[in-house]
C-alpha cells in the first residue's frame, strides 16, 4: 500500500507563514498553560489528597487555563493545516524547536523562569538544527 | 511540593510526554496527507477531517500527551518541560522515514541531532526555576 504525501509543496514564504502561526499560536497557549499550572501547584500531590476527581476539577475550575487551551487549539488547526500541504519530517521538528526558543523567551519575561546559560545554549543549538532541517 | 532533581515517576512523566506527541502527529500527518488539499477558503472541510480515523488516533495520543504534559508543568518549569521532551523530534524522524516514507536528508539528520543535544544540555540542569521565599515565612523559618 502506498502511503500519500502532499504532492505540489507550497513556496517558502507560504511554509514560513504556517510555520510561525503554529509556533506563535502554541507559545501563548503553552505560556498561558504554564501559568495554570503554575497557580495550582503539585498535581500529583492534589491527586493523593483529593483524587483524580480533584485534580481535574482543580485545572478545569481556572479560567487562564482555558485561554491556554483556546490558543493551543488554534495552534493545533494550524497544524493540521501546515501538514496537509508539508511533509511531516519538516513541520514536526521545525514548530517544536522554534516553539522552544519563542518559549524561552516568553518563560523569561511572562512567567519569570531562569533561563540561564544553559537553557540558552540549548535554544542557539536548537535554531541551528532547525536551520539544518529546512535544507 | 515541587522537586529541583526528578523522581521516576516523573521521568516516565516527561516520557509520555515525549512519545505520545510524535505518535500523535504521524497520526495526523497520515490523515492529513491522504485528504485532498484543503485551502483557506473552505475552512469548514478542516473541521470535518477531525472525524477521519487516523485523525481521532492521533487526537488521543495528543490527549494522552496533553495529561503527562499539564502533570509535568505542575512541578517543572516551561523551559525545562518543553527541551526534555525535545527526543520526540527523533522519533518523528524515524517515523517520518519508516513509516510514512518520507525522504530524510543528512542535513536534517544532522539538524535533528543537535536538536537532540541542546535539549540533553537543558535536561542536566534543575527543573524548577527556586523561588525566594516570601519574607514572613523567612522570618518564621529564623
Amino acid at each position: 500500500m502506498t502511503i500519500p504525501t502532499p504532492t505540489a509543496q507550497p513556496g517558502l514564504w507560504s511554509a514560513t507563514a504556517m510555520i510561525a502561526a503554529i509556533v506563535l499560536l502554541s507559545t501563548a497557549g503553552e505560556v498561558l498553560t504554564a501559568a495554570t499550572m503554575k497557580s495550582i501547584g503539585d498535581l500529583d500531590e492534589i491527586r493523593v489528597h483529593s483524587g483524580m476527581k480533584g485534580a481535574i476539577r482543580a485545572v478545569l475550575t481556572c479560567p487562564l487555563f482555558f485561554a491556554g487551551v483556546s490558543f493551543l487549539a488554534l495552534a493545533f488547526f494550524s497544524l493540521l493545516f501546515a501538514l496537509n500541504h508539508l511533509n511531516l519530517s519538516l513541520v514536526a521538528p521545525a514548530s517544536a524547536s522554534l516553539t522552544l526558543v519563542t518559549n524561552a523567551i516568553a518563560g523569561k519575561i511572562f512567567l519569570k523562569e531562569n533561563v540561564d546559560r544553559r537553557r540558552w545554549t540549548a535554544a542557539v543549538l536548537v535554531c541551528i538544527g532547525v536551520y539544518l532541517l529546512a535544507h | 511540593m515541587a522537586h529541583a532533581k526528578l523522581l521516576p515517576r516523573q521521568y516516565l512523566i516527561l516520557g509520555l510526554v515525549a512519545v505520545c506527541a510524535p505518535l500523535g502527529d504521524s497520526c495526523l500527518s497520515r490523515g492529513m496527507t491522504s485528504l485532498p488539499a484543503i485551502s483557506l477558503a473552505h475552512p469548514v472541510t478542516l473541521v470535518a477531517a477531525v472525524f477521519t480515523p487516523w485523525i481521532v488516533v492521533g487526537i488521543a495520543l495528543l490527549i494522552g500527551f496533553f495529561a503527562s504534559y499539564l502533570t509535568a508543568l505542575s512541578w517543572a518549569d516551561l523551559t525545562f518541560v518543553l527541551p526534555a521532551t525535545a527526543f520526540g523530534n527523533v522519533i518523528v524522524a524515524l517515523l517520518s522515514r519508516f513509516w510514512l516514507h518520507e525522504a530524510i536528508s543528512l542535513e536534517r539528520w544532522a539538524g535533528i541531532v543537535l536538536i537532540t543535544l541542546g535539549v540533553g544540555f537543558v535536561a542536566q540542569g534543575p527543573s524548577l526555576t527556586e523561588k525566594p521565599a516570601p519574607v514572613a515565612e523567612q522570618e518564621q523559618a529564623q
